[in-house]
């Protein structure tokens, strides 16, 4: 390491990490309010996310709104119907501006680990860029990708390649970055 | 205690090898040579090294891993130790070379080793038994820590292979690799070292954060990996003695992947995604400079290196599927090399320059190949359900990857096979593995 001068190379800093991580799968994860919606991934902490009848809570956007977008093999373009979640989404937002937003992007399993994690990008900042054209403040939003790393339906079968190839909008409270 | 080997200067007597008790005579060069596209595997015998002090269960374990070591090329084969008719008492008595022709052995390995305060000594000697002759150069003499017996027998397996072969040798060698556990849906992964044949696993990470696709630096002192631990993926660098680590330009609202070292070790090339966009970039690791290499708005990742450094090999989707290039160190538009049907990803250039491996999509099945460096000559080495992220041994010969099986009990695993084709075989693992990368030979 001596070759290498401290200065120009930032140490992640692991406790400051841990408050900030938006990793809700990590075993060790703190991070974002859940946004499971029911989709049964195994660790996630669905606590905290509110009364579903309360339409300004985590969990009314969850499972009213609809948290999540699905799109094509190897696509990144935001469906029809992916346009009227995430417009449902916008309006709820600019109504909710006291919650911070993390877009998580996912690929299914059937391509290489790195392309997926650059795909899993795409997606994200796809929803990030409808959601500012609709009016979201763009500083609210973070995206992240997991590439194939956290599939939530876990057959090796077109119908779970489906609703793993998403786009998660996950809400913590705060007003964001 | 780390495990330290030096070789000591190889003794004449010791290359010289006991008198022979026929006359050489005159036969098919011993030699195997890796190309031919059927190998009948040629018969080694490697009775247990002699213990000539101290040594107990190392002479037998030694004389395993050797064994073990050729054997699992497949381009040797071995004459079980039952069937010896003739046992070696002394290193340096006499040699009933009729005994070994008997039993059709081709090739045999001797060896003595001798132990004492945490110390070893190892000599060996291999011998064409045909000419009844010690072959030339295969007779040395290693001397190391005890906790280091096995990069001692993979020592004097490297020496056999390649005296043999006219390759260089691979077996003391470490992979790093993903140690995985937990189901498909929350998998925890944690970086690992291990030998190339999976023995002396060490864990350098614990598994509170996903990590990804490492790499070792050159010289193997350091390795390059992606994690999670700041909560986005971020390229991180280790030091393996001290198991340090730092995050690499870090700039936020960007994700960075990808990383691979230039063959001197003194630059990364690594994948920076922002706003969606992924492109190829260079980072100093002195100046910490950073260098954009490609710039196009379809994804561009998996660089790596040609030996020489003058090139990279990368992966790009600016076709509409992601094919393969090849580009300038200092960056450009690159040329394609891949043409077949499919989709190419994880492009790694062959320690001898001749050849890349990839990852192949074709028909919904992957497979692990390797092309000329001008496209051409394409072969695919494997086919699964999913196979993927191809990793050079140090000779270039063997290629390990990850194989993962399919369903919601899939589980990834590591797997080798000779750039023939041939030898395809799963590295044992104390569980779920995958993304192994070898370092190079150990000095």
């Amino acid at each position: 390491m001596t070759f290498i001068p401290k200065g120009l190379l930032i140490m992640s800093v692991l406790a400051l990490a841990a408050c900030q991580n938006p990793d809700r799968y990590g075993s060790g994860g703190a991070g974002g309010a859940g946004g499971a919606g029911g989709a049964g991934g195994g660790y996630i902490d669905t606590t905290g996310l509110g009364d579903p009848n309360d339409p300004s809570s985590i969990a009314y956007f969850n499972q009213s709104v609809g948290d999540r977008v699905l799109f094509g093999n190897d696509q990144s373009t935001v469906s029809p119907e992916g346009r009227t979640i995430l417009m449902g989404q916008a309006n709820w937002l600019n109504q909710n501006p006291g919650y911070a937003v993390i877009i998580e992007g996912h690929a299914d399993e059937k391509g290489t680990r790195e392309y997926n994690l650059a795909l899993g990008a795409r997606r994200a900042a796809s929803v990030q860029q409808f959601l500012i054209s609709q009016g979201v403040n763009g500083g609210r939003m973070k995206t992240i990708s997991y590439g194939k790393e956290r599939p939530i339906e876990v057959c090796s079968e077109e119908s779970c390649y489906t609703r793993n190839r998403r786009a998660v909008t996950v809400l913590s409270v705060g007003s964001g970055v | 205690m780390k495990p330290s080997i030096r070789i000591l200067p190889a003794l004449l007597a010791l290359a010289m090898g006991p008198l022979a008790t026929l006359p050489a005579m005159a036969q098919e060069p011993l030699r195997i040579v890796i190309d031919q596209a059927v190998i009948d595997p040629m018969p080694v015998a490697v009775p247990v090294f002699v213990d000539e002090g101290g040594a107990g269960d190392l002479a037998r374990n030694l004389s395993r891993v050797v064994a073990a070591d050729l054997a699992g090329t497949g381009l040797f084969r071995e004459i079980p130790q039952e069937a010896h008719i003739s046992r070696i008492g002394s290193f340096d008595g006499g040699i009933a070379f009729e005994d070994w022709r008997a039993v059709n052995a081709r090739v045999l390995v001797t060896g003595a080793v001798s132990a004492s305060g945490g110390r070893v000594t190892v000599k060996f000697r291999a011998f064409d038994v045909v000419n009844g002759s010690v072959i030339e150069g295969a007779a040395l003499q290693f001397a190391g820590t005890t906790d280091g017996w096995r990069r001692m027998a993979h020592k004097v397996s490297d020496v056999v292979y390649s005296k043999i072969t006219g390759e260089g040798g691979y077996f003391d060698s470490r992979v790093v690799f993903v140690s995985e556990s937990g189901p498909k849906n929350a998998r925890a992964k944690r970086l690992a070292v291990m030998d190339y044949d999976g023995a002396n696993v060490q864990y350098l990470t614990d598994s509170a954060a996903i990590v990804l696709a490492p790499r070792f630096s050159p010289a193997g002192d350091r390795i390059l990996y992606t994690s999670y631990e700041t909560g986005f993926p971020r390229i991180t660098l280790m030091d393996v003695g001290s198991l340090k680590r730092q995050t690499l330009g870090e700039q936020p609202g960007t994700m960075t992947f990808a990383p691979r070292f230039s063959p001197d070790g003194g630059t990364v090339v690594f994948s920076l995604e922002r706003g969606g966009n992924t492109d190829i970039y260079s980072m100093n690791l002195r100046s910490g400079g950073l260098t954009q290499l490609t710039n196009s708005p379809s994804i561009e990742t998996a660089p790596s290196f040609s030996p020489d450094g003058s090139q990279i090999v990368f992966e790009s989707d600016r076709s509409g599927a992601p094919q393969i290039y090849i580009m300038p160190a200092s960056g450009g538009e690159g040329r394609r090399i891949s043409g077949g049907e499919g989709r190419y990803g994880t492009p790694v250039w062959s320690p001898r320059g001749d050849l890349v491996a990839f990852t192949k999509q074709n028909k919904g099945r992957f497979h692990i190949g390797v092309m000329r460096t001008d496209g051409s000559e394409e072969r695919l080495l494997t086919a699964s359900f999913l196979d993927e992220g191809p990793t050079w041994a140090p000779n270039g010969r063997v290629i390990m990857f990850t194989r993962e099986t399919s369903g919601d009990g899939g589980q990834a695993g590591l797997w080798s096979v000779d750039i023939s084709g041939r030898n395809l075989k799963q590295i044992s693992t104390d569980g779920p593995a995958s993304d192994p990368a070898w370092s190079p030979l150990l000095p």
